[in-house]
């Protein structure tokens, strides 16, 4: 049986009735990582033996009654989550020797429902990057043309469950890191309101835009895992004072009477015409199935990228420093003094695009530039906001293309830093205003697959969901997967 | 030197760092217990392991509205954090969290006590923000260790204007300020260990100049007394050093206690920029009215208060009721005998006279007393009521400091009661005349002081326990006849 076929509902079914056992299907991912990973490189740790072990128990609670909701659902996780005494590198040099002392709050949530950690996945540097070309760990592929970039700066768990290598994957979105990687790979990626998942134990990189979530095969199965990182967190201060959401018991509701906005700023940019094509198509599918098109404009929305590229390397700046090889992580050798210490190694253990944002940050929130810069890109970050609240009024998702076009290849935009940073033009407005966004298959072209984007108003994961099940169940973009025996 | 300083004024302003007494710091729940082995009260948190998050320690807050309102302060709602961005081994995330655009304090004064009376300085604010940890340099073999068990513990930083303008203001500002933090309970105040330390900013310009002069900022004064000469030394130095055509360096200087004087501290050439921006990993803290109110129910009575209470409740006068009023503990003390002895005047006396000798011989503070209050209040209502003399009662006193004996007990067992019957004193009075006949005649021709030699003849017939004023009084009619 090729258990990597079935859905995430299916499995737990399987499982569940007996059909399998959670060590036969943990076996079966661990098989296919052996055999695929050594090319996609979509892993920067395989937890092997823990995983069957963990497997293992979920069976005897099967056989004991006393099973757990997700209880041997395999999973892999973005490499950006501690994980105890697992290497949690965050791609980085800078942590490529450091076991984490604790576990993140979503590591916790999954653990606790019984699910097991296939490894660790491999992604950009700190999470900066759209291609998943800055890993310290080597770029990984796509499962759809390995000549072509999985997106970042989740590309590892994109590229992971994309060639079925785990059922599903975690991962975290600054600007775009989850739908962008989900739309080139194929994949269901959400990423929720601000506040909704603990970011307690997941490596900061701009800490008021960082969001966790989950790429996945279907809206069905995103619903279903993420449900489950939800919910309040003491250890977060940002943390929404609210209960885990019930994401999975109106899915199948229709969409019927319901409104969909088109920003018509991001229409009037030029597009390819299978990404024009693709998101027609779609549109007709949504008239079909009852919902409402109008077109809605957000005025203030072009100043999306340059408000992230003073926001995001600013807090960056501030939340690498602790990276000074003085308690954990890499440190140079024979360091001088302490300014040597501090010097060769942030030179050494940091790669050339985090080196770049952090320069930024740091020139962003100098003296004499922080009004013109910082305190500007604030409330030009205030109108966008407010441009979503009111739209928000009148409708109930926003849809428009997740990427500006399907992967590229390798190598292509890495000498052209502002080429890259227009990968996440689309997906940057939800972190700004803290809104729940994901991006769903919705097309292809010459082999590689295209997502449409939805963005919700905020808390409105459920309906967003609602969106992308119903369309899933009248289309199959999503159930295409790319051969890669 | 001195002759110059008719024609200059100083400007002072202090910051006075103050730990919270809080069980667990600013943003974790480490102890912030002092003295602990190193890092064993540094959690992940205070190690600044990737992927942590402060959490506020609502304590901290409750402290901070008490201080304000202490200082007759705005409370700032919302109040927000900053992060203070520098490197140094004891600053494990890189930064500081502390408080930039919206300190929780905001604009209130003290009035200070001085030689040309009262005096009103303004408080400009007070930011909570996290203490670092230390770094050592001498055990290590030329390396350096770093402890993190101060990391992330509480402080308030409380910044006066600058309207302080002699090191005697500055250290009746500081006093009032350890006072006040003693009352509130926020901290103990302890300057010795650190747990307050005060940075004074000073300048001199000449007499009727508007103008601020170039200030310093002088650092590691721990102590009152430090304080005064810490600053007295600055200000010597900038006359002589603007009297000698020279001027003055922004910078930061560093006390000598030893030496007493004060040297720049190893200074960048470059100014620190700090970029604070907004803490992101905090939201801004609404501090409801409510909220304001239930804490302000829990304020103590504050010393001005109290002193203005123990003159009118206690008819002290103003100099005791403010040394009394000074010190919480003290104050309690006080008003702890005067519960027992019922006489206030006698009770201040005794604490300020035998009582503050014996602790101060011994260097211990009121609440390490060897007397308690209700020893001390006995001891006085036994005056009082007449069983004993002030005199024997300060022999009492010294056995009960160093015994763990009760004042009855002592005056029972060793027979110290007062003797106040007439008889009994007639017949020691009669006994002293009898056998001083010719110190009688010279008295009886005219030698009136002679008088109290009879006084003391008699008390000491009666090894001090019989009545002075009896005493007196039949000894005067005895003598007359």
């Amino acid at each position: 049986m090729d258990l990597h076929k079935l859905y995430l509902s299916e499995q737990l079914e399987g499982i569940k009735s007996g059909k399998f056992s959670s060590t036969e299907l943990t076996t079966h991912y661990l098989e296919r990582i052996s055999k695929f990973d050594e090319d996609l490189n979509s892993f920067i740790t395989v937890t092997e033996d823990q995983a069957i072990a963990k497997a293992k128990k979920s069976d005897e609670r099967y056989k004991n009654n006393t099973n757990l909701p997700l209880d041997g659902l395999p999973i892999a996780h973005k490499d950006i989550f501690c994980t105890k005494d697992v290497l949690t590198t965050c791609g980085s040099k800078m942590l490529s020797n450091f076991e984490a002392p604790y576990s993140s709050t979503v590591f916790e949530k999954l653990d606790n429902e019984g699910m097991v950690m296939l490894g660790k996945t491999n992604m950009d540097e700190f999470a900066m990057g759209s291609s998943n070309e800055t890993s310290y760990f080597g770029p990984v592929k796509n499962p759809w043309n390995t000549e072509y970039v999985p997106g970042g700066s989740s590309g590892g768990s994109a590229s992971c469950v994309s060639a079925e290598l785990a059922p599903v994957a975690t991962a975290t979105d600054t600007g775009g890191s989850i739908r962008q990687p989900a739309s080139l790979c194929g994949l269901t990626g959400i990423k929720p309101t601000y506040g909704r998942v603990s970011r307690y134990g997941m490596i900061a990189f701009a800490s008021s835009l960082d969001q966790g979530g989950v790429v996945a095969r279907s809206a069905a199965d995103a619903a279903l895992i993420l449900e489950a990182m939800c919910g309040h967190d003491p250890k977060d201060s940002t943390s929404l004072n609210l209960e885990r959401p019930d994401l999975t018991t109106n899915l199948n509701n229709p969409i019927k009477g319901m409104k969909i906005g088109l920003p018509k700023e991001f229409f009037e940019k030029e597009m390819p015409s299978y990404v024009e094509k693709s998101i027609e198509d779609a549109i007709s599918i949504y008239k079909d199935l009852g919902a409402e098109i109008v077109e809605v404009s957000l005025p203030n929305i072009n100043l999306s990228l340059p408000i992230y590229y003073i926001i995001a390397p600013a807090e960056c700046s501030a939340n690498l420093s602790r990276y000074d090889g003085v308690r954990y992580g890499y440190r140079c050798e024979d360091p001088k003094d302490i300014e040597d210490l501090y010097m060769r190694t942030r030179e050494e253990g940091f790669g050339n695009e985090v080196k770049r944002r952090i320069l930024i940050g740091t020139y962003a929130l100098s003296a004499g530039y922080y009004d013109a810069y910082y305190l500007k890109a604030q409330k030009c970050r205030q109108l966008v906001a407010n441009d979503f609240k009111e739209v928000f009024k009148n409708i109930d998702v926003l849809l428009s293309p997740t990427t500006p076009g399907t992967s590229f290849k390798a190598g292509e935009k890495t000498n052209d830093p502002i080429a890259m940073y227009l990968q996440d033009i689309f997906t940057i407005p939800a972190n700004l205003a803290g809104l729940p966004g994901l991006s769903i298959p919705c097309g292809e072209n010459a082999g590689l697959p295209l997502g449409l984007q939805l963005v919700g108003n905020s808390l409105e994961e459920d309906k967003l969901l609602q969106f992308a099940h119903s369309y899933q169940l009248n289309t199959d973009w999503h159930s295409k997967m790319p051969d890669i025996s | 030197m001195k002759n110059y300083a008719d024609n200059w004024e100083a400007v002072i302003g202090l910051e006075i760092h103050v730990q919270l007494s809080t069980k667990s710091k600013l943003f974790s729940g480490a102890s912030t217990n002092f003295g602990a082995l190193p890092n064993t009260q540094a959690c992940n948190i205070d190690l600044a392991m990737p992927g942590v998050l402060p959490v506020l320690n609502e304590e901290v807050l409750r402290m901070a509205i008490k201080l304000g309102k202490a200082l007759n302060a705005d409370i700032n709602s919302p109040t927000s954090f900053a992060r203070k961005n520098y490197f140094y081994p004891d600053s494990p995330k890189g930064y500081q969290i502390s408080q930039m655009d919206k300190p929780i304090v905001e604009s209130g004064y003290l009035d200070i006590d001085t030689e040309n009376g009262v005096k009103r300085i303004g408080v400009t604010r007070a930011h909570l923000e996290e203490d670092a940890g230390k770094s050592l340099h001498d055990d290590f073999d030329g390396q350096s260790g770093i402890d993190l068990n101060r990391a992330g513990t509480p402080l308030l930083e409380i910044v006066s204007e600058p309207e302080i303008n002699t090191p005697q203001e500055a250290v009746a500002y500081l006093k009032s300020i350890h006072s006040i933090i003693r009352y509130l309970e926020i901290s103990d105040g302890n300057m010795a260990e650190g747990s307050m330390r005060c940075d004074a900013n000073v300048s001199v310009r000449k007499k009727g100049d508007t103008k601020l002069g170039t200030r310093t900022e002088t650092k590691n004064v721990n102590s009152f007394r430090f304080v005064e000469k810490a600053i007295q030394y600055e200000i010597d130095r900038q006359i002589n050093e603007l009297e000698s055509g020279n001027q003055i360096t922004q910078e930061t200087r560093l006390y000598d206690s030893q030496a007493n004087t004060t040297r720049p501290m190893r200074s960048k050439e470059f100014a620190n920029d700090y970029r604070y921006f907004p803490e992101p990993d905090l939201l801004p803290i609404n501090l409801e009215k409510e909220f304001i109110e239930e804490v302000m129910a829990t304020m103590p009575e504050m010393p001005t208060q109290k002193k203005i209470r123990f003159v009118s409740e206690f008819n002290l006068s103003e100099y005791d009721a403010d040394l009394l009023a000074a010190d919480k503990d003290l104050a309690n003390f006080f008003e702890a005998v005067v519960k027992v002895s019922n006489s206030p005047k006698l009770s201040a006396n005794w604490i300020m006279g035998e009582l503050s000798a014996e602790l101060n011989n011994e260097n211990l503070s009121i609440n390490e007393s060897k007397i308690n209050s209700n020893q001390l209040g006995q001891l006085i209502l036994r005056i009082e009521d007449g069983t004993i003399s002030g005199k024997i009662a300060k022999e009492i006193f010294e056995k009960l400091w160093s015994s763990d004996k009760e004042v009855d007990e002592i005056i029972q067992g060793e027979g110290l009661e007062q003797v106040t019957d007439d008889k009994e004193i007639e017949s020691m009075i009669d006994e002293v005349i009898n056998n001083n006949p010719e110190q009688l005649e010279q008295y009886r021709s005219g030698k009136d002081r002679l008088f109290g030699f009879f006084v003391g003849q008699v008390m000491k017939a009666s090894q001090g326990k019989a009545n002075p004023k009896q005493v007196n009084d039949i000894l005067r009619k005895k003598l007359e006849k």
